[in-house]
Protein backbone atom coordinates (compact mmCIF):
# COMPACT_ATOMS: atom_id res chain seq x y z
CA UNK A 1 0.00 0.00 0.00
CA UNK A 2 1.32 3.41 -0.90
CA UNK A 3 1.71 5.97 1.82
CA UNK A 4 -1.08 8.06 0.37
CA UNK A 5 -3.53 5.19 0.39
CA UNK A 6 -2.56 4.27 3.92
CA UNK A 7 -3.18 7.80 5.05
CA UNK A 8 -6.52 7.80 3.34
CA UNK A 9 -7.47 4.56 5.01
CA UNK A 10 -6.48 5.93 8.37
CA UNK A 11 -8.68 8.93 7.77
CA UNK A 12 -11.66 6.72 7.04
CA UNK A 13 -11.10 4.75 10.20
CA UNK A 14 -10.82 7.95 12.19
CA UNK A 15 -14.00 9.26 10.67
CA UNK A 16 -15.82 6.07 11.57
CA UNK A 17 -14.69 6.36 15.14
CA UNK A 18 -15.89 9.95 15.24
CA UNK A 19 -19.32 8.96 13.95
CA UNK A 20 -19.55 6.33 16.61
CA UNK A 21 -18.51 8.70 19.33
CA UNK A 22 -21.08 11.35 18.64
CA UNK A 23 -23.68 8.67 18.15
CA UNK A 24 -25.68 8.46 21.38
CA UNK A 25 -26.52 12.19 21.44
CA UNK A 26 -26.78 12.57 17.72
CA UNK A 27 -28.90 9.44 17.48
CA UNK A 28 -31.25 10.70 20.15
CA UNK A 29 -31.84 13.99 18.34
CA UNK A 30 -32.41 12.15 15.08
CA UNK A 31 -34.78 9.68 16.72
CA UNK A 32 -36.70 12.53 18.36
CA UNK A 33 -36.96 14.47 15.11
CA UNK A 34 -38.26 11.37 13.33
CA UNK A 35 -40.70 10.80 16.18
CA UNK A 36 -42.02 14.36 15.80
CA UNK A 37 -42.23 14.08 12.01
CA UNK A 38 -44.10 10.80 12.14
CA UNK A 39 -46.45 11.96 14.87
CA UNK A 40 -47.36 15.14 13.03
CA UNK A 41 -47.79 13.60 9.59
CA UNK A 42 -48.91 9.97 9.98
CA UNK A 43 -51.99 8.97 11.95
CA UNK A 44 -51.35 5.75 13.93
CA UNK A 45 -52.94 2.53 12.63
CA UNK A 46 -55.23 1.99 15.62
CA UNK A 47 -56.84 5.40 15.00
CA UNK A 48 -57.02 5.04 11.23
CA UNK A 49 -58.78 1.71 11.60
CA UNK A 50 -61.64 3.15 13.67
CA UNK A 51 -62.01 6.14 11.35
CA UNK A 52 -62.34 3.82 8.34
CA UNK A 53 -64.84 1.70 10.23
CA UNK A 54 -66.85 4.81 11.09
CA UNK A 55 -66.84 5.89 7.45
CA UNK A 56 -68.46 2.61 6.42
CA UNK A 57 -71.17 3.02 9.03
CA UNK A 58 -72.34 6.50 8.07
CA UNK A 59 -75.32 6.86 5.78
CA UNK A 60 -74.28 7.03 2.14
CA UNK A 61 -74.25 10.52 0.63
CA UNK A 62 -74.82 12.16 4.02
CA UNK A 63 -72.74 15.12 5.13
CA UNK A 64 -71.36 12.92 7.90
CA UNK A 65 -70.00 10.48 5.34
CA UNK A 66 -68.69 13.38 3.30
CA UNK A 67 -66.81 14.79 6.31
CA UNK A 68 -65.21 11.42 7.04
CA UNK A 69 -64.25 10.97 3.39
CA UNK A 70 -62.40 14.27 3.44
CA UNK A 71 -60.76 13.31 6.72
CA UNK A 72 -59.64 10.03 5.17
CA UNK A 73 -58.26 11.79 2.11
CA UNK A 74 -56.48 14.27 4.37
CA UNK A 75 -54.82 11.49 6.36
CA UNK A 76 -53.55 9.90 3.15
CA UNK A 77 -52.34 13.18 1.67
CA UNK A 78 -50.50 14.25 4.83
CA UNK A 79 -48.62 10.97 4.90
CA UNK A 80 -47.77 11.15 1.22
CA UNK A 81 -46.53 14.73 1.44
CA UNK A 82 -44.97 14.33 4.87
CA UNK A 83 -46.84 17.46 5.97
CA UNK A 84 -48.80 18.09 9.19
CA UNK A 85 -52.18 16.31 9.28
CA UNK A 86 -53.71 19.42 10.83
CA UNK A 87 -52.29 22.92 10.79
CA UNK A 88 -52.71 23.19 14.54
CA UNK A 89 -49.81 21.01 15.61
CA UNK A 90 -50.93 21.48 19.16
CA UNK A 91 -49.41 21.23 22.59
CA UNK A 92 -46.31 19.08 22.42
CA UNK A 93 -46.54 16.45 25.15
CA UNK A 94 -43.70 14.01 25.73
CA UNK A 95 -44.07 11.04 28.09
CA UNK A 96 -40.71 9.44 28.80
CA UNK A 97 -40.30 6.13 30.65
CA UNK A 98 -36.69 5.60 31.61
CA UNK A 99 -34.45 3.46 33.83
CA UNK A 100 -32.79 4.55 37.08
CA UNK A 101 -29.93 6.97 36.56
CA UNK A 102 -31.28 8.53 33.36
CA UNK A 103 -30.16 12.13 32.83
CA UNK A 104 -33.42 14.08 32.54
CA UNK A 105 -31.72 17.46 32.14
CA UNK A 106 -29.68 16.29 29.20
CA UNK A 107 -32.71 14.69 27.60
CA UNK A 108 -34.67 17.92 27.98
CA UNK A 109 -31.95 19.87 26.18
CA UNK A 110 -31.81 17.43 23.27
CA UNK A 111 -35.57 17.39 23.15
CA UNK A 112 -35.74 21.19 22.89
CA UNK A 113 -33.29 21.09 20.01
CA UNK A 114 -35.36 18.49 18.18
CA UNK A 115 -38.53 20.56 18.67
CA UNK A 116 -36.74 23.61 17.32
CA UNK A 117 -35.51 21.70 14.27
CA UNK A 118 -38.99 20.26 13.63
CA UNK A 119 -40.49 23.75 13.87
CA UNK A 120 -37.98 25.12 11.37
CA UNK A 121 -38.74 22.34 8.88
CA UNK A 122 -42.48 22.84 9.37
CA UNK A 123 -43.46 19.54 11.01
CA UNK A 124 -44.59 21.77 13.86
CA UNK A 125 -46.23 25.16 13.57
CA UNK A 126 -44.92 28.05 15.69
CA UNK A 127 -47.50 27.44 18.31
CA UNK A 128 -46.24 28.69 21.63
CA UNK A 129 -47.24 32.14 22.80
CA UNK A 130 -46.02 34.17 25.77
CA UNK A 131 -49.16 34.37 27.87
CA UNK A 132 -48.48 37.93 29.07
CA UNK A 133 -47.18 39.66 25.98
CA UNK A 134 -48.92 37.53 23.35
CA UNK A 135 -45.62 37.19 21.51
CA UNK A 136 -45.03 34.08 19.46
CA UNK A 137 -41.36 34.00 18.65
CA UNK A 138 -40.02 31.21 20.77
CA UNK A 139 -40.24 28.44 18.19
CA UNK A 140 -42.24 26.27 20.58
CA UNK A 141 -39.76 26.54 23.45
CA UNK A 142 -40.83 28.32 26.63
CA UNK A 143 -42.13 27.75 30.13
CA UNK A 144 -44.14 24.53 30.01
CA UNK A 145 -43.39 24.02 26.31
CA UNK A 146 -42.78 21.36 25.27
CA UNK A 147 -44.46 19.59 28.14
CA UNK A 148 -42.22 16.67 29.21
CA UNK A 149 -43.36 14.06 31.71
CA UNK A 150 -40.81 11.61 33.09
CA UNK A 151 -41.55 8.23 34.64
CA UNK A 152 -38.86 6.02 36.12
CA UNK A 153 -39.39 2.33 35.48
CA UNK A 154 -37.58 -0.84 36.48
CA UNK A 155 -36.77 -1.82 32.90
CA UNK A 156 -33.50 -0.94 31.19
CA UNK A 157 -35.22 0.49 28.12
CA UNK A 158 -36.20 4.04 27.22
CA UNK A 159 -39.66 4.59 25.79
CA UNK A 160 -40.70 7.98 24.48
CA UNK A 161 -44.28 8.75 23.64
CA UNK A 162 -45.37 11.95 21.98
CA UNK A 163 -48.80 13.48 21.70
CA UNK A 164 -49.67 16.60 19.69
CA UNK A 165 -52.91 17.93 21.08
CA UNK A 166 -54.66 20.72 19.23
CA UNK A 167 -56.24 23.77 20.82
CA UNK A 168 -59.75 23.21 19.51
CA UNK A 169 -60.12 19.90 21.27
CA UNK A 170 -58.20 20.96 24.38
CA UNK A 171 -60.68 23.83 24.79
CA UNK A 172 -63.59 21.42 25.17
CA UNK A 173 -61.96 19.41 27.95
CA UNK A 174 -63.90 19.59 31.21
CA UNK A 175 -63.57 18.86 34.90
CA UNK A 176 -66.53 18.07 37.11
CA UNK A 177 -66.49 18.25 40.91
CA UNK A 178 -68.87 15.60 42.15
CA UNK A 179 -71.60 15.55 43.21
CA UNK A 180 -72.72 17.60 40.23
CA UNK A 181 -76.17 18.72 41.17
CA UNK A 182 -77.14 20.14 37.77
CA UNK A 183 -77.38 16.61 36.42
CA UNK A 184 -78.17 14.86 39.66
CA UNK A 185 -74.82 13.10 39.29
CA UNK A 186 -73.49 11.52 42.47
CA UNK A 187 -70.14 10.14 43.54
CA UNK A 188 -70.42 6.80 41.80
CA UNK A 189 -69.97 5.38 38.32
CA UNK A 190 -73.51 6.27 37.37
CA UNK A 191 -72.76 9.89 38.24
CA UNK A 192 -69.48 9.69 36.32
CA UNK A 193 -71.37 8.41 33.28
CA UNK A 194 -73.77 11.34 33.45
CA UNK A 195 -71.12 14.04 33.48
CA UNK A 196 -69.11 12.41 30.70
CA UNK A 197 -72.16 12.31 28.43
CA UNK A 198 -72.91 15.90 29.36
CA UNK A 199 -69.39 16.91 28.33
CA UNK A 200 -69.85 15.17 24.97
CA UNK A 201 -73.06 17.07 24.25
CA UNK A 202 -71.41 20.35 25.23
CA UNK A 203 -68.39 19.68 23.01
CA UNK A 204 -70.46 19.22 19.85
CA UNK A 205 -69.45 21.16 16.81
CA UNK A 206 -66.21 22.14 18.51
CA UNK A 207 -63.00 20.22 18.70
CA UNK A 208 -63.37 18.46 15.34
CA UNK A 209 -65.23 15.25 16.10
CA UNK A 210 -65.39 12.32 15.99
CA UNK A 211 -62.93 12.11 18.83
CA UNK A 212 -61.76 10.03 21.75
CA UNK A 213 -62.10 10.78 25.45
CA UNK A 214 -59.36 10.30 28.02
CA UNK A 215 -60.83 10.37 31.49
CA UNK A 216 -59.58 10.27 35.05
CA UNK A 217 -61.74 9.58 38.06
CA UNK A 218 -60.17 11.02 41.21
CA UNK A 219 -56.83 12.72 41.80
CA UNK A 220 -56.61 16.46 42.40
CA UNK A 221 -57.45 19.04 39.76
CA UNK A 222 -53.93 18.90 38.34
CA UNK A 223 -53.11 15.20 38.47
CA UNK A 224 -56.58 14.35 37.21
CA UNK A 225 -56.06 16.17 33.94
CA UNK A 226 -52.59 14.71 33.45
CA UNK A 227 -53.91 11.20 33.99
CA UNK A 228 -56.76 11.88 31.57
CA UNK A 229 -54.14 12.66 28.91
CA UNK A 230 -52.10 9.59 29.79
CA UNK A 231 -55.22 7.52 29.21
CA UNK A 232 -55.05 8.73 25.61
CA UNK A 233 -51.72 6.93 25.29
CA UNK A 234 -53.46 3.57 25.57
CA UNK A 235 -53.93 1.74 22.26
CA UNK A 236 -57.47 2.38 21.11
CA UNK A 237 -58.30 -1.33 20.94
CA UNK A 238 -56.96 -2.36 24.36
CA UNK A 239 -59.21 -3.53 27.18
CA UNK A 240 -59.39 -1.90 30.57
CA UNK A 241 -58.24 -4.48 33.15
CA UNK A 242 -60.83 -3.21 35.63
CA UNK A 243 -64.17 -4.82 34.65
CA UNK A 244 -66.39 -1.96 35.84
CA UNK A 245 -64.35 0.58 33.85
CA UNK A 246 -64.23 -1.68 30.81
CA UNK A 247 -68.00 -1.77 30.91
CA UNK A 248 -68.25 1.98 31.38
CA UNK A 249 -65.87 2.71 28.50
CA UNK A 250 -67.98 0.65 26.15
CA UNK A 251 -71.22 2.09 27.47
CA UNK A 252 -70.00 5.67 26.99
CA UNK A 253 -68.90 5.04 23.42
CA UNK A 254 -72.12 3.27 22.48
CA UNK A 255 -74.35 5.82 24.19
CA UNK A 256 -72.46 8.78 22.71
CA UNK A 257 -73.00 7.35 19.26
CA UNK A 258 -76.74 7.30 19.87
CA UNK A 259 -76.79 11.07 20.44
CA UNK A 260 -76.77 11.83 16.73
CA UNK A 261 -74.10 14.53 16.93
CA UNK A 262 -71.93 12.96 14.24
CA UNK A 263 -68.67 14.01 12.56
CA UNK A 264 -68.08 17.79 12.84
CA UNK A 265 -71.46 17.99 14.58
CA UNK A 266 -73.21 17.48 11.21
CA UNK A 267 -75.45 14.76 12.65
CA UNK A 268 -74.77 11.05 12.09
CA UNK A 269 -73.83 7.86 13.85
CA UNK A 270 -70.20 8.53 14.78
CA UNK A 271 -69.80 10.96 17.63
CA UNK A 272 -67.11 9.17 19.62
CA UNK A 273 -64.41 6.77 18.43
CA UNK A 274 -63.51 5.53 21.88
CA UNK A 275 -63.19 6.26 25.56
CA UNK A 276 -60.41 5.45 28.02
CA UNK A 277 -60.90 5.73 31.76
CA UNK A 278 -58.31 5.61 34.53
CA UNK A 279 -58.50 6.07 38.29
CA UNK A 280 -56.38 7.88 40.89
CA UNK A 281 -56.93 7.95 44.60
CA UNK A 282 -58.66 11.06 45.89
CA UNK A 283 -59.27 12.90 49.13
CA UNK A 284 -62.40 11.92 50.99
CA UNK A 285 -63.54 15.51 50.45
CA UNK A 286 -63.14 15.63 46.68
CA UNK A 287 -64.23 13.58 43.71
CA UNK A 288 -63.15 14.95 40.34
CA UNK A 289 -63.93 13.63 36.91
CA UNK A 290 -61.38 15.09 34.49
CA UNK A 291 -62.08 14.78 30.79
CA UNK A 292 -59.66 15.37 27.94
CA UNK A 293 -61.02 15.35 24.44
CA UNK A 294 -58.87 14.31 21.50
CA UNK A 295 -60.02 15.27 18.01
CA UNK A 296 -59.97 12.94 15.01
CA UNK A 297 -56.45 14.22 14.27
CA UNK A 298 -55.27 11.95 17.08
CA UNK A 299 -51.57 12.47 16.76
CA UNK A 300 -49.61 10.26 19.09
CA UNK A 301 -46.72 7.96 18.47
CA UNK A 302 -43.94 6.41 20.47
CA UNK A 303 -40.56 4.79 20.14
CA UNK A 304 -38.58 2.22 22.05
CA UNK A 305 -34.92 3.15 21.88
CA UNK A 306 -31.91 0.87 21.55
CA UNK A 307 -28.97 1.45 23.88
CA UNK A 308 -27.38 3.72 21.25
CA UNK A 309 -30.63 5.78 21.12
CA UNK A 310 -31.66 4.71 17.65
CA UNK A 311 -35.25 3.54 17.20
CA UNK A 312 -35.72 -0.13 17.95
CA UNK A 313 -39.49 -0.24 17.68
CA UNK A 314 -42.47 2.02 17.00
CA UNK A 315 -45.03 1.72 19.74
CA UNK A 316 -48.28 2.30 17.82
CA UNK B 1 -73.29 17.49 -4.48
CA UNK B 2 -73.74 21.05 -5.78
CA UNK B 3 -71.16 23.09 -7.59
CA UNK B 4 -71.04 26.84 -7.32
CA UNK B 5 -68.68 28.85 -9.46
CA UNK B 6 -67.44 32.42 -9.27
CA UNK B 7 -68.86 35.02 -9.72
CA UNK B 8 -71.22 33.85 -6.98
CA UNK B 9 -74.80 35.08 -7.18
CA UNK B 10 -77.31 35.92 -4.49
CA UNK B 11 -80.00 33.76 -6.12
CA UNK B 12 -77.78 30.68 -5.95
CA UNK B 13 -77.05 31.34 -2.31
CA UNK B 14 -80.73 31.74 -1.48
CA UNK B 15 -81.43 28.35 -3.02
CA UNK B 16 -79.07 26.59 -0.65
CA UNK B 17 -80.45 24.65 2.28
CA UNK B 18 -78.99 23.23 5.45
CA UNK B 19 -77.24 19.93 4.70
CA UNK B 20 -76.30 20.79 1.10
CA UNK B 21 -72.82 19.62 0.18
CA UNK B 22 -71.16 22.15 -2.05
CA UNK B 23 -67.98 22.47 -4.06
CA UNK B 24 -66.94 26.10 -4.44
CA UNK B 25 -64.70 27.26 -7.27
CA UNK B 26 -63.35 30.75 -7.78
CA UNK B 27 -62.32 33.51 -5.46
CA UNK B 28 -62.46 33.43 -1.67
CA UNK B 29 -61.25 36.15 0.68
CA UNK B 30 -59.85 35.14 4.05
CA UNK B 31 -60.81 37.19 7.06
CA UNK B 32 -60.64 36.37 10.71
CA UNK B 33 -60.54 38.23 14.02
CA UNK B 34 -58.49 41.31 13.14
CA UNK B 35 -60.26 41.89 9.82
CA UNK B 36 -63.69 41.69 11.39
CA UNK B 37 -62.66 43.98 14.20
CA UNK B 38 -61.30 46.54 11.78
CA UNK B 39 -64.42 46.46 9.65
CA UNK B 40 -66.48 46.85 12.79
CA UNK B 41 -64.45 49.93 13.68
CA UNK B 42 -65.62 51.45 10.42
CA UNK B 43 -62.50 51.09 8.28
CA UNK B 44 -63.45 50.57 4.64
CA UNK B 45 -62.36 47.21 3.20
CA UNK B 46 -59.39 47.39 0.81
CA UNK B 47 -61.25 45.30 -1.77
CA UNK B 48 -64.97 45.18 -2.52
CA UNK B 49 -66.74 42.53 -0.48
CA UNK B 50 -69.88 42.75 -2.60
CA UNK B 51 -71.00 39.23 -3.56
CA UNK B 52 -67.88 37.70 -2.03
CA UNK B 53 -67.45 34.85 0.39
CA UNK B 54 -65.29 35.34 3.47
CA UNK B 55 -63.28 32.39 4.73
CA UNK B 56 -62.47 32.27 8.45
CA UNK B 57 -58.94 31.03 7.99
CA UNK B 58 -55.43 31.99 8.93
CA UNK B 59 -53.44 30.26 6.20
CA UNK B 60 -49.82 29.24 6.42
CA UNK B 61 -48.33 30.90 3.35
CA UNK B 62 -44.77 30.56 2.14
CA UNK B 63 -43.70 33.68 0.36
CA UNK B 64 -41.21 34.03 -2.44
CA UNK B 65 -40.94 37.81 -2.16
CA UNK B 66 -38.64 38.27 -5.15
CA UNK B 67 -40.98 36.62 -7.63
CA UNK B 68 -44.09 37.77 -5.78
CA UNK B 69 -45.18 34.16 -5.54
CA UNK B 70 -47.05 32.54 -2.71
CA UNK B 71 -47.64 28.96 -1.79
CA UNK B 72 -50.37 27.96 0.63
CA UNK B 73 -49.05 25.25 2.92
CA UNK B 74 -52.08 24.79 5.13
CA UNK B 75 -55.46 26.44 5.10
CA UNK B 76 -57.98 24.83 7.40
CA UNK B 77 -60.90 26.75 8.87
CA UNK B 78 -60.69 28.43 12.24
CA UNK B 79 -63.45 28.59 14.85
CA UNK B 80 -66.12 30.99 13.60
CA UNK B 81 -67.95 31.85 16.78
CA UNK B 82 -65.36 34.50 17.63
CA UNK B 83 -66.78 36.64 14.81
CA UNK B 84 -70.32 36.33 16.12
CA UNK B 85 -70.48 39.95 17.38
CA UNK B 86 -69.47 41.38 13.97
CA UNK B 87 -70.55 38.99 11.24
CA UNK B 88 -74.13 40.21 10.77
CA UNK B 89 -72.85 43.79 10.37
CA UNK B 90 -70.47 42.72 7.63
CA UNK B 91 -73.42 41.01 5.94
CA UNK B 92 -75.51 44.18 6.23
CA UNK B 93 -72.89 46.76 5.30
CA UNK B 94 -70.75 45.10 2.66
CA UNK B 95 -73.03 42.76 0.73
CA UNK B 96 -71.14 39.52 1.29
CA UNK B 97 -72.88 36.30 0.27
CA UNK B 98 -71.63 34.11 3.02
CA UNK B 99 -68.85 32.88 5.21
CA UNK B 100 -66.89 29.65 5.53
CA UNK B 101 -65.62 28.45 8.88
CA UNK B 102 -66.02 25.74 11.44
CA UNK B 103 -68.16 25.14 14.49
CA UNK B 104 -71.10 27.23 13.28
CA UNK B 105 -72.31 30.59 14.51
CA UNK B 106 -75.04 31.99 16.73
CA UNK B 107 -78.42 33.68 16.59
CA UNK B 108 -77.19 37.09 15.39
CA UNK B 109 -75.48 35.61 12.36
CA UNK B 110 -78.42 33.34 11.61
CA UNK B 111 -80.68 36.38 11.61
CA UNK B 112 -78.19 38.18 9.38
CA UNK B 113 -78.27 35.24 6.94
CA UNK B 114 -82.05 35.49 6.81
CA UNK B 115 -82.26 39.25 6.47
CA UNK B 116 -79.49 39.75 3.92
CA UNK B 117 -79.63 36.44 2.03
CA UNK B 118 -76.41 34.80 3.17
CA UNK B 119 -75.24 31.31 4.18
CA UNK B 120 -72.76 29.74 6.52
CA UNK B 121 -70.59 27.06 4.94
CA UNK B 122 -68.87 24.58 7.22
CA UNK B 123 -65.46 23.36 6.07
CA UNK B 124 -63.93 20.19 7.47
CA UNK B 125 -61.94 21.11 10.56
CA UNK B 126 -58.39 19.87 10.61
CA UNK B 127 -58.30 18.85 6.95
CA UNK B 128 -55.36 21.16 6.30
CA UNK B 129 -53.79 19.20 3.46
CA UNK B 130 -56.91 18.47 1.42
CA UNK B 131 -58.03 22.08 1.69
CA UNK B 132 -54.61 23.49 0.86
CA UNK B 133 -54.58 21.33 -2.26
CA UNK B 134 -57.84 22.83 -3.46
CA UNK B 135 -56.30 26.30 -3.29
CA UNK B 136 -54.82 26.81 -6.70
CA UNK B 137 -53.21 30.20 -6.28
CA UNK B 138 -52.96 33.36 -4.25
CA UNK B 139 -54.20 36.29 -6.31
CA UNK B 140 -53.57 39.09 -3.89
CA UNK B 141 -53.08 40.02 -0.28
CA UNK B 142 -54.50 43.05 1.56
CA UNK B 143 -54.03 44.46 5.04
CA UNK B 144 -50.69 42.75 5.43
CA UNK B 145 -50.05 44.99 8.43
CA UNK B 146 -52.35 42.72 10.44
CA UNK B 147 -49.79 39.93 10.16
CA UNK B 148 -49.81 37.01 7.76
CA UNK B 149 -52.50 34.81 9.34
CA UNK B 150 -54.80 37.81 9.94
CA UNK B 151 -54.41 39.50 6.55
CA UNK B 152 -56.99 39.30 3.75
CA UNK B 153 -55.74 36.70 1.29
CA UNK B 154 -57.46 36.53 -2.06
CA UNK B 155 -57.42 32.85 -2.91
CA UNK B 156 -58.30 31.07 -6.11
CA UNK B 157 -59.89 27.74 -5.21
CA UNK B 158 -61.18 24.78 -7.13
CA UNK B 159 -63.80 22.37 -5.80
CA UNK B 160 -63.39 23.60 -2.26
CA UNK B 161 -65.55 21.21 -0.18
CA UNK B 162 -68.07 22.67 2.27
CA UNK B 163 -71.42 21.84 3.85
CA UNK B 164 -74.20 24.40 4.33
CA UNK B 165 -75.00 24.39 8.04
CA UNK B 166 -76.88 27.72 8.27
CA UNK B 167 -79.06 28.93 5.43
CA UNK B 168 -80.94 32.08 4.44
CA UNK B 169 -84.27 30.55 5.47
CA UNK B 170 -83.55 30.47 9.18
CA UNK B 171 -82.28 26.88 9.16
CA UNK B 172 -79.33 25.98 11.36
CA UNK B 173 -77.98 22.45 11.47
CA UNK B 174 -76.15 23.41 14.68
CA UNK B 175 -79.39 24.35 16.42
CA UNK B 176 -81.10 21.22 15.12
CA UNK B 177 -78.37 18.84 16.26
CA UNK B 178 -78.00 20.68 19.56
CA UNK B 179 -81.65 20.34 20.51
CA UNK B 180 -82.06 16.78 19.23
CA UNK B 181 -78.91 15.60 21.03
CA UNK B 182 -79.96 17.31 24.25
CA UNK B 183 -83.36 15.62 24.07
CA UNK B 184 -81.69 12.28 23.36
CA UNK B 185 -79.32 12.78 26.29
CA UNK B 186 -82.23 13.26 28.67
CA UNK B 187 -83.63 9.95 27.47
CA UNK B 188 -80.33 8.13 27.90
CA UNK B 189 -79.32 9.47 31.32
S1 LIG C 1 -59.39 20.27 17.01
FE1 LIG C 1 -57.88 18.89 16.14
S2 LIG C 1 -58.39 18.63 13.97
FE2 LIG C 1 -59.51 20.42 14.76
S3 LIG C 1 -58.22 22.15 14.24
FE3 LIG C 1 -57.71 21.54 16.34
S4 LIG C 1 -56.01 20.08 16.16
FE4 LIG C 1 -56.94 20.31 14.13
Amino acid sequence: MTRKKKAAKKKVVKKKAATKKKSADQNLSESLLELIRTTSTVLPDDIQRVILKALKKEEKKSSAEYALQIIKANIELAKKKSQPICQDTGTILFFVSHPVGFDQGKFTKTCHKAVLAATKIGYLRQNSVDSLTGKNDSMNIGPGHPSIHFHEHKKKSIEIRLMLKGGGCENVGAQYAMPYTGLNAGRDLDGVRKVILDAIVKAQGKGCGPGVLGICIGGDRGSGFIESKEQLLRPLDDKNPEPSLKKLERDITETANKLGIGPMGFGGTTTLLGCKIGVLNRLPASYFVSISYMCWAYRRQGVLLKSNSTVSKWLY
Amino acid sequence: MKKIDYPFKREQIRELKVGDMVLLSGTLLTGRDAVHKRLHEGVKPPVSLENQIIYHCGPVVIEDAKNKKYEVKAAGPTTSIREEPYQWEVMRDYGILGVIGKGGMGAKTLKGCQEYGCVYFHAIGGAAQVLAERIKSVKNVYWRDLGSPEAIWELEVEDFPVVVTMDSHGGSLHDEVQSSSEAKLKELL
